[in-house]
């Protein structure tokens, strides 16, 4: 079995940590924007199993599954705020949210 | 039965917390069985106490009851109690039932009053504080009574509260009075610091024990405690806030003249007079002050307007004669004064009120007139109160009471025949100015409609107290005129007698001194009928003419001294309150306020409102604490 090595594993994740995080500052569509944190979350989840398969411990899958979890409570509650802004704003563009400025 | 004595100023000190807690749920209804009842049922137990005490008197004729230490601090333990003696029996059966007549006539006059339940939580507070202020057993108590007096006093004077005027006159009350109350608590300090203890019995004993007669800390303490006096009775120098105290409902007049406040001042003097007896100084002072202050104030009682301003001046004045038997060491003719101008006062003030009433809030005596047949029962029973004021002979008591004061006034180891000739004088203006009222108010032509008239519970109290004020007298008739006098059988047990030994004590005694006070009293009041009936027009035109009118104008504002204080304290206070207005520690409490706004616009310049700002915001945040740690 051809083995990944762990740089290029953690290398992956930060370049889907970034693409994620690049999408969260670019897209001003909600939806895009839950879109990108899933991304993001599973770029720290894939560095979770890498890191668990180098030091070959069963704690980086734990984590992984901590992260599923956590990942699906954060879209409920994610998809809940984008129906109740999508009502009261009629829109889905997160720059229309600015009434709190100071 | 003494030891029901701390019910007497519990019952109404409960109807004034009964009253505060269940304020509007009591309904009018609740208000007067509470407020009334209260002072009423303290007015029965202290029938049955008083009673008791004089019926079997307890040992060394004073009973004293400790309910509990109220605090005790290195050495320092004043306690909650009670004392009872012979004065203190004489006030507060006064307070009592004189109170309870005043709630009873209240129950009528302030019906239609929409602060009908707050009104009688007030007068029974104000009970309850004079109770207290007379049955202390330590000066500590009744400083506590003391001030909750002037407390209640400002509150009752501005009770209507909605008139600026009512509330400028009440704190008018609440900083003057205030003024003699700073001399008396640091007179108690004085007492404590010198002989270490505030218990009024064992600091009269170890005042007499410890200190010379007329040392200079007697003297000190003695005119400290005096300035006390002086502020709460209204004597000169400090009698500007009575005459504005009638701001206030009548009743609160009547019980602040004749059962409580005016008379804490007599009364505070009568149970320390063992101090004054060591300061002979100090009672050469009070009787000045008595002298000075009856003479004034009679002068200004005699050019009034307003019926309830006159009467006023003529209660500093009737307190003046009570100073000057106490400067005398006449301490049972005061105390004797106080009683039976408890009853004539309080009549008249609720007589006045009655008048007030029912001419639609008239306070101008030159626009009453013709009352007599309009209210006959108030003409008849104000008519006795006036008599009693006048000191008319033989039939009403204050005639008792003032001619004992006259007579040791001159008779006395410190009387002279100045203070004679002073009150003598004093009694001939106030029998002008008492029955002046009476001819200008009830005879004459009418000038306003009666509007209403008095029922049952204004007219009983009026009755009683017209009846106190005939019988009141007989219970201390002079020598020549049989010499029945139970109550001063009653005061030596607490008091010290008068010696009648001074140069003219013969003739003070005689009743040829008495037919003298006699024929002034007759003179005065045959010559008020004849300058306000007969004379009237004329008397009028002379008060008018050129050269008497600046007279009156300064008779009738108080010789000046609202004037004069106001160019001497008020005037520059505000003048330097204006001036300080910018000062320069404003400036610092001013920066502190700019930094703060500065700040707040900056912070607030970065909440844009944002998400994307605050993720990339928190996102650099994040790699820069990242890069702190990493490349350390």
């Amino acid at each position: 079995m051809a083995s990944v090595s762990l740089d290029h594993a953690l290398i992956l994740a930060a370049i889907l940590f970034a693409i994620g995080f690049a999408g969260l500052l670019a897209r001003r569509n909600l939806i895009v924007v839950l879109a990108c944190i899933e991304i993001m979350l599973n770029a720290a989840g894939l560095a979770f199993v890498a890191a668990g398969a180098r030091w070959g411990r069963a704690d980086g899958q734990v984590m992984f599954l901590f992260v599923l979890a956590m990942a699906a409570a954060e879209v409920a509650v994610g998809l809940a705020i984008a129906i109740r802004f999508r009502q009261s704003l009629h829109s889905l563009d997160v720059d229309d949210a600015d009434e709190m400025k100071g | 039965m003494l030891s029901l004595l701390w019910l007497i100023p519990t019952l109404p000190a409960a109807g004034f917390v009964l009253l505060v807690l269940f304020n509007r749920r009591l309904g009018r209804t609740g208000a007067t069985w509470i407020g009334a009842g209260s002072v009423g049922l303290s007015a029965l137990v202290a029938l049955l106490v008083c009673g008791s005490f004089v019926v079997s008197p307890p040992a060394g004729d004073a009973y004293h009851q400790v309910l509990w230490t109220w605090l005790d601090v290195a050495g320092f333990a004043p306690s909650i109690g009670f004392y009872l003696d012979a004065v203190a029996v004489i006030w507060a059966l006064v307070i009592t039932f004189v109170g309870f007549l005043i709630h009873l006539y209240s129950t009528e006059h302030m019906e239609h009053d929409e602060g009908y339940t707050r009104f009688f939580m007030y007068l029974n507070l104000f009970v309850a504080s004079m109770l207290v202020l007379v049955l202390a057993d330590n000066l500590l108590l009744l400083y506590l009574g003391w001030e909750g007096v002037g407390l209640c006093s400002y509150l009752l004077i501005s009770f209507w509260q909605k008139d600026p005027q009512n509330v400028y006159c009440g704190r008018k009350a609440f900083i003057v009075t205030r003024v003699g109350d700073t001399a008396m608590i640091v007179g108690l300090f004085l007492l404590l610091t010198q002989l270490g203890t505030l218990q009024i019995q064992p600091l009269m004993h170890a005042a007499q024990a410890h200190w010379a007669p007329d040392s200079g800390v007697a003297i000190a303490a003695a005119l400290l405690l005096l300035g006390g006096a002086v502020g709460k009775s209204a004597q000169v120098p400090l009698q500007t806030w009575l005459p504005d105290a009638m701001a206030g409902p009548s009743p609160v007049s009547a019980l602040i003249h004749a059962a409580t406040m005016v008379t804490a001042g007599v009364y505070l003097i009568a149970r320390t007079h063992v101090l004054f007896q060591i300061a002979g100084d100090a009672r050469l002072v009070v009787a000045v002050v008595g002298i000075v202050t009856l003479l004034i104030a009679g002068f200004s009682a005699l050019v009034q307007h307003d019926l309830k301003r006159s009467l006023a001046y003529s209660t500093i004045s009737q307190i003046g004669y009570m100073f000057l038997a106490l400067g005398v060491a006449g301490w049972e003719a005061g105390v004797f004064h106080f009683m039976t101008h408890a009853f004539f006062k309080a009549l008249l003030f609720l007589g006045a009120g009655v008048i007030i009433e029912a001419l639609d809030d008239e306070h101008d005596i030159f626009r009453m007139g013709g009352l007599r047949r309009e209210l006959p029962a108030v003409f008849w029973t104000f008519t006795i109160g006036a008599a009693a004021l006048a000191a008319l002979p033989f039939i009403t008591d204050g005639f008792y009471s003032k001619d004992l004061i006259i007579a040791t006034s001159l008779g006395s180891v410190d009387g002279n025949a100045w203070f004679y000739v002073g009150s003598i004088v004093g009694a001939f203006l106030t029998a002008l100015y008492s029955f002046r009222l009476v001819w200008i108010v009830f005879f004459g032509e009418r000038h306003t409609e009666v509007a209403r008239r008095p029922r049952w519970r204004q007219l009983v109290p009026l009755y009683v107290l017209a009846a106190l004020s005939i019988i009141g007298g007989f219970v201390w008739m002079p020598v020549w005129l049989g010499g029945f006098n139970p109550l001063q059988t009653f005061l030596d047990t607490a008091l010290p007698a008068t010696e009648f030994t001074g140069t003219h004590a013969a003739f003070a005694d005689s009743a040829l001194a008495a037919w003298i006070t006699i024929a002034i009293v007759a003179g005065g009041i045959a010559f008020s009928y004849l300058f306000w009936m007969p004379w009237r027009e004329s008397t009028h035109a002379f008060a008018e003419s050129p050269a008497v009118r600046p007279l009156t104008v300064f008779w009738m504002n108080d010789w000046g001294f609202d004037w004069a204080y106001d160019r001497v304290f008020v005037r520059p206070i505000r003048w330097l309150a204006h001036v300080g207005r910018h000062d320069a520690v404003d400036y610092i409490f001013r920066g502190i306020a700019w930094v703060n706004v500065a700040a707040w616009r900056t912070l607030s310049a970065g909440q844009t409102g944002r998400l994307r700002g605050y993720v990339a915001v928190a996102g650099f945040g994040i790699v820069l604490v990242l890069a702190l740690v990493v490349l350390r």
